[in-house]
């Protein structure tokens, strides 16, 4: 169940769920020159990012390179109690994705 | 000889059935909905009108960006955008001196409130822009982050 990527916190405080998350990623823009070889790192990053509660869309986040590496995202939502589900996917420009669930605390 | 081309065709029947099942076939749907034109334009009023359909937008104190005043590096700056108005269907965060302004855009559906928090890089000292579509009306409001060592490692 651990995802590779993403480590995902849902805490409820009230009738608020805070969701924070953090993904291990590159974000690479294309823009910086490799110093040992002087050639180009070609463009890497997240380009979707979609948060579900219960399976259904809550948010979906369109990045672009000029996101931090190692990308951090916090977001709320209402209606959601504690021990319903929370998932994040993400694609990347490569065609590369990852998820993660958890339960809301 | 028959049967063997029958046999081979219903081999590669039943591949490409796989191959949609596995899902190989169709995700290329779902990449080709990332907003290239908005996050490639170079200037702030052209990622608006890509992600909006128009630039216009009027400055609001409803919405409020938690930001550094000064950012150590460039490369991680954290910005938290809240919004306290009603309906609130997308908010977009761009940095106004970036070469390609539009860092990201978030989508709110279901019980989503009205603030995103993450982090985003910044080449050089500039406001960040939040832009906030709520009720069918673009709003704007933006905050100057000093930046002291660029962050797109140039």
């Amino acid at each position: 169940m651990a995802s590779k990527t993403i480590k995902l916190r849902a805490r409820a405080k009230g009738d608020t769920v805070t969701v924070k998350c953090l993904i291990k990623h590159p974000m690479e823009t294309g823009l910086r020159k490799d110093k040992k070889t002087g050639k180009v790192i070609p463009a890497h990053f997240i380009q979707e990012v979609v948060a579900r509660h219960n399976g259904n869309a809550v948010l979906t986040a369109n990045w672009g390179p000029a996101v931090s590496k190692n990308p951090y995202l916090s977001f709320a939502f209402t209606g959601g109690k504690p021990g319903d589900t929370v998932s994040i996917s993400w694609v990347d420009n490569t065609g590369d994705k990852d998820s993660a669930e958890a339960k809301i605390k | 000889m028959q049967r063997r081309t029958f046999l081979k065709g219903s081999l590669a029947g039943t591949a490409v059935a796989v191959a949609v099942g596995a899902g190989l076939l169709t995700p290329r749907a779902v990449l080709a909905a990332w907003p290239k034109s908005a996050f490639e334009a170079k200037k702030i009023d052209d990622a608006l009108a890509e992600l909006f359909g128009a630039a216009d937008n009027t400055p609001s104190d409803k919405i409020t960006i938690k930001a550094p005043d000064i950012a150590e590096n460039g490369a991680v700056v954290p910005v938290s955008v809240n919004a306290s108005l009603d309906g609130v269907d997308s908010i977009a965060i761009l940095a106004a001196k970036n070469a390609q302004p539009l860092a990201s855009s978030f989508a709110l559906a279901g019980g989503a409130l009205p603030q995103v928090s993450t982090r985003i890089k910044m080449g050089k000292t500039s406001d960040v822009i939040a832009v906030v579509k709520a009720g069918g009306k673009v709003y704007s409001a933006r905050k100057n982050v000093k930046v002291t060592i660029g962050g797109c490692g140039g």
